[in-house]
């Protein structure tokens, strides 16, 4: 008998070897298409079933009724609901050429190698006592056909150990034919289609002949479930709803499941068939679970394992060929099992630990070279052996007792870890690297201190005492009863922890940190994945590369720049008028230039996402250039509006200072002008009370002081003449009236103009009256005015014994004349002030209002020159300049 | 003996009006038209009342109010200023300063030998 | 949610904002089934668990697998509706328009 299963064991193997085979065959002839259909699709996603729900379900309804539905109403909930996640996930995992669940997580959170290893060792470590358990399934069902031949736990160790040999061989052979995970693995998975058709012929099989065969028809059976122990519907309800999630979530997050629904998609239509094939076809492996495991209950023995009822019953009923097809089925699940875990914990472990690790150590660096592909391939082969051989070492270190039945929830509710990293990842664009690091961290933990740990049984890795009592003795940090909450089941009370624990830590840490430039690009194409990949659509080679990459360039650098920057490279490589091949010098280059306008590792991601063809499309690449052509532009308008703000308040408070020193200036003007009439007035005032009141005055002092109130009211003319004559000059309004003449004339009529008015000391005044020949076109009288000024201040004020003032003239480019006197001459302080109003040059009284200079330059500079104070000439010295235009050399 | 009033002003005209006016009260009038030198002549001969002009040429009367109010000769020797300048602010200032009495100008006569006979009889 | 978008080339705009007003439901109903399933898989924990009143196991077979078979069938039609209108080429609507939750 076991010869015989010996041998149809090997059969089946070389038949699915066979299938794999002319898979691959098929596939490389281009007949790939038949290969591919949805059915075959939702056939491999039946590695969920795996021979623990093969042969436990069956176990598990014994024990506890209708509880092992809940592992197929989870996944059926899922597949039903497919628009909402599944759908987004295909999308995401074929856009994104995502390999593995490590790889979308790391990818997701800007390619973080941390979360990739993180991720990977959980479900090594999640998936490790999985793999124990489908080759102790096996090894049990082989042991149940050898009833008495063998039973040492050599033997079976030696049949798990052929059996892991075979397998790892087999996913060796099929698994790493092709280095890139994105073609699939065509033998691979028309192999497990085909064991999911004999799993659950099989499974169906043993049901007919229970249903039809033992109990005689459909009522018959109803009835013989309602008078057994398994009679009543019962259930508890935490369980029931809380493990119904768990398998939910763990169908999204086990590694194998995403290897066939992503990472082997075909075709994102085929999800559309899934979405109800499945549940069918969940719902026909679990329709016969609950008469096989009554009928086992009622003609099987008391004591006989309820985990191997699909085998056992038909054997006693010497139905060997169902038995044997049973077994098939059963191997089937184990055999398919480990093959897709063995390849995504591979690829896993491969590309997030062995590369990074080879091509660190390696030395050379991430060039790829022939030998990279060589080397890969290795990983991915030694990874597999390393992870069928790690399940195999754990089924004999377990000793594959009863430890090994909790094992498959177990292994759940760790892999259910990855849940709210996934989901906050595709949903959610504010999830960051360090939220999944922190939540995948703190529900790894709890799961590990609250359930796996324990589930050795107590004193095996927890000590006894920490069970019972708390770490410590501190009761609230029991494994079963964190926080003081004992009253509920174990499963359940590590489920709700963890990934409590695992939510909160990854929403709050989200919420606290700030992604860097990848993270948010990587995050805004997988939540908006329906908004950046119109259709699936599938690389189309590397015609378009160089223009590809000059538009992105162009998007990011600018037209212009990016044109000179493909002109000049195209140059070095000996090429005009095109464009540069993507060599990697020039790839250096660009991704340099692409780095200085947005970052590095952004810069490096859009090129290796363009040239490495891997994940990104070229369409994705320009939404965000795009985008960050405009957030430049934006913040270059930002900064330059903030200039030009600060430049404006530059200027407002210059004019608010300039409008203070205006109002200071005014103050004192008023104040001036006020005591420049008060003064005359208070003289006339006074003199004329005198005269009005004083009776007896002396008639000379009458004259006196008549005259005094007449000279002090021509002051005060003279004063208010010259106050408009400013201002009308100050403001502009003042119209030249331009006329020629002789400067000796205009100098003439000012000598004569000044002596006017004259009394006191007689000036002398010398002239030369040949250099004054110069015909001049220009207003005559306002020229004259400064003149007579000038003349008038040197009468007034020259202290000189005998006053004289010479008058010089010369005329280079310009026309320059001088007014030197022979006094003591002005002050150096008050030389700056003397052009500025109401300023005197001295100390007496000159009935003058000190506007006189001030007027002079205003003058001047209306008719385009310049008056200035002469400083070291002896005596007081004024030079009056004037423009070479307005001056005609003498005829 | 007649009292003596110091004036300390630099427009001639308005020095002779004043000393005009004084003199027909009887007063003895003594007039300097020097900033500079007002406090070393004040000093050397401290007048009844003294009559100062704000706006002086080298020292404002300002200054020499306050230099005056420091000098235990003349702290409280009557003062009354003078000034063209109408404005509050110098009122203000002269107040600050220490002045008995402030006259703007022009002023009329009548009101000015009032203001001095009022300061006069203070003191004596 | 507005049901009209602007219309295409070549279509007479009323047929087409009533195909997309369709498609915009069977999308609907695809996103309210798994969670019709979920409240009919909750419902056997208000059954009856104790005593001779208690529901019989071939009872609850017949309704857990009946809703299964029920949902199963939802599933497929719905599938099938999706597929033709993906196969009417509007499947760019499907992909950006049904996004908005």
């Amino acid at each position: 008998m076991l010869n015989t299963l010996v041998f149809v064991c090997s059969a089946y193997a070389l038949f699915l070897f066979a299938i794999a085979f002319a898979a691959e065959r098929a596939a490389m002839r281009g007949q790939a298409r038949w290969l591919r259909s949805p059915i075959v699709y939702t056939l491999s996603l039946s590695i969920y079933c795996t021979a623990w729900t093969f042969y436990g379900a069956v176990g598990s309804a014994v024990r506890s009724g209708f509880e092992y539905l809940t592992i197929y109403l989870g996944p059926s909930l899922v597949l039903i609901g497919w628009w909402w996640i599944l759908r987004k996930l295909v999308r995401i995992g074929r856009s994104q050429r995502i390999t593995s669940v490590a790889d979308l997580i790391s990818s997701r959170y800007g390619k973080s190698n941390l979360l990739a290893v993180g991720v990977t060792i959980l479900a090594v470590v999640g998936t490790t006592p999985y793999i124990a358990l489908q080759l102790q399934s096996v090894t049990l069902s082989f042991e149940v056909f050898g009833v008495g031949d063998i039973a040492t736990g050599e033997e079976q160790g030696h049949t798990a150990l052929w059996v892991a040999a075979g397998l790892a061989l087999f996913t060796v052979i099929f698994g790493t034919r092709n280095l890139d995970a994105n073609e699939r693995h065509n033998g691979v998975v028309m192999a497990i289609a085909v064991e999911a058709v004999v799993k659950l012929a099989a499974l169906l099989a043993v049901g007919v002949f229970v249903v039809w065969g033992l109990s005689g028809g459909v009522s018959e059976a109803l009835a013989k479930i309602d008078a057994s122990s398994l009679g009543q519907w019962q259930i508890d309800g935490g369980r029931w709803v809380g493990l119904m999630m768990l398998s939910a979530a763990a169908f999204l997050c086990l590694p194998r499941i995403f290897q066939v629904l992503v990472v082997e998609n075909e075709n994102e239509t085929h999800l559309r068939t899934a979405s109800w094939a499945f549940p069918l076809y969940l719902g026909l492996m679990s329709l016969f679970v609950v008469p096989i495991a009554v009928i086992g209950l009622e003609m099987l023995p008391e004591g006989s394992n309820p985990d191997l009822f699909v085998l056992t019953v038909p054997l006693s009923q010497g139905r060997d060929g169902l038995a044997v097809l049973s077994f098939l089925g059963g191997f089937s699940s184990a055999t398919s099992m480990v093959i897709v875990a063995a390849i995504a914990l591979s690829t896993m472990v491969s590309n997030h630990v062995v590369m990074p690790l080879w091509l660190r150590y390696a030395g050379g660096g991430a060039k790829v070279s022939g030998d990279v592909r060589g080397v890969v391939l290795l990983a991915r082969r030694l990874s597999i052996i390393g992870v069928v051989m790690l399940g195999y070492l754990y089924y004999r270190l377990s000793g594959g007792g009863a430890a090994l039945a909790s094992i498959g929830l177990v292994s759940f509710a760790g892999l259910a870890q990855i849940l709210p990293a996934m989901l906050g990842g595709i949903f959610w664009r504010g999830a960051s690297r360090l939220g999944a690091l922190v939540g995948l961290t703190l529900g790894f933990g709890c799961w590990g201190y609250t359930l796996f740990l324990p589930s050795f049984g107590a004193g095996v890795f927890l000590p006894e005492a920490w069970v019972t009592a708390g770490p410590f003795g501190i009761g609230w940090l029991r494994p079963h009863a964190l926080f003081g909450i004992d009253a509920i089941d174990p499963l359940l009370h590590a489920v709700f922890w963890s990934l409590a624990l695992n939510t909160g830590g990854f929403v709050l840490a989200s919420l606290a940190s700030f992604p860097g430039p990848l993270e948010r690009l990587q995050g805004a194409q997988f939540v908006n994945v329906f908004e950046h990949s119109a259709a699936p659509r599938s690389w189309t080679g590397r015609v378009a590369q160089a223009e590809d990459l000059m538009i992105m360039a162009q998007r990011i650098l600018g037209a212009r720049d990016a044109q000179r920057l493909f002109e000049r490279e195209a140059r070095r490589q000996g090429m005009t008028d095109t464009l540069p091949a993507p060599t990697p010098s020039f790839l250096e280059t660009l991704e340099r230039e692409l780095a200085g306008s947005v970052g590095a590792a952004t810069a490096h991601a859009m090129v290796g996402q363009i040239v490495g063809g891997m994940s990104v499309s070229v369409e994705d690449l320009m939404a965000v250039a795009d985008e960050t052509a405009q957030l430049m532009e934006y913040s270059a308008r930002l900064e330059a509006q903030s200039q030009e703000l600060a430049r404006t308040a530059a200027q407002l408070r210059e004019a608010n200072a300039k409008l203070t020193r205006l109002s200071v200036q005014k103050d004192a003007f008023l104040s001036q002008i006020s005591h420049e009439l008060r003064t005359p007035m208070t003289s006339i005032r006074a003199f004329s009370e005198i005269l009005r009141d004083t009776t007896g005055l002396a008639p000379e002092d009458q004259h006196k002081y008549s005259s005094i109130i007449h000279d002090e009211a021509i002051r005060l003319t003279r004063l208010l003449d010259d106050l408009l004559d400013l201002s009308v000059l100050e403001n502009g309004q003042v119209n030249l009236n331009l006329r020629e003449g002789l400067l000796s004339d205009v100098l003439d009529r000012a000598v004569a103009a000044a002596a006017a008015d004259e009394h006191g000391a007689r000036l002398r005044i010398s002239r030369d009256p040949a250099a004054e020949q110069i015909w001049l076109n220009t207003d005559l009288d306002r020229l004259s005015q400064v003149f007579i000024n000038l003349v008038a201040n040197a009468r007034k004020y020259c202290d000189a014994t005998r006053p004289a003032l010479e008058i010089r003239v010369h005329s280079s480019d310009r026309l320059v004349i001088d007014f030197v006197d022979n006094g003591t001459g002005i002050s150096l302080e008050a030389q700056d002030v003397i052009f500025e109003k109401f300023s005197r040059v001295s100390d007496q009284k000159a009935g003058g209002a000190g506007l006189g200079l001030a007027i002079c330059r205003q003058i001047v500079t209306r008719l385009g020159g310049e008056i200035s104070y002469l400083k070291g000439q002896g005596g007081a010295a004024f030079r009056v300049v004037l423009p070479a235009d307005i001056a005609m050399a003498a005829e | 003996m007649s009292k003596r009033v110091m004036l300390i002003e630099d427009e001639p005209n308005i020095i002779e009006a004043i000393s005009f006016i004084l003199s027909r009260e009887g007063l003895s009038v003594e007039t300097h038209s020097d900033g500079t030198t007002a406090n070393d002549k004040l000093r050397a001969s401290t007048p009844d009342l003294l009559i100062l002009d704000v706006m002086l040429p080298g020292k404002s009367g300002y200054d020499i109010l306050r230099e005056l109010r420091e000098e235990a000769g003349t702290a409280e020797l009557p003062v009354l200023m003078l000034t063209a300048r109408g404005q509050t602010r110098d009122r203000e200032m002269a107040e600050r300063a220490g002045v008995s009495a402030f006259m703007t100008k022009p002023f009329s006569n009548a009101e000015m030998l009032d203001q001095v006979r009022a300061l006069m009889a203070e003191t004596s | 949610m507005t049901e009209a978008g602007p219309p295409r080339r070549g279509k007479p705009p009323v047929f087409l904002e009533r195909q997309s007003y369709r498609r915009r439901r069977v999308i609907d109903a695809a996103r309210v089934l798994p969670f019709i399933g979920m409240l009919l898989w909750v419902i056997p924990l208000l059954w009856r668990e104790d005593g001779a009143v208690a529901v019989r196991s071939s009872s609850a077979i017949l309704y857990l697998f009946g809703v299964w078979i029920l949902l199963v069938a939802g599933a497929a039609v719905l599938s099938a509706k999706l597929a033709a209108q993906a196969r009417d080429g509007t499947a760019e609507v499907e992909a950006r328009g049904g996004e908005a939750p």
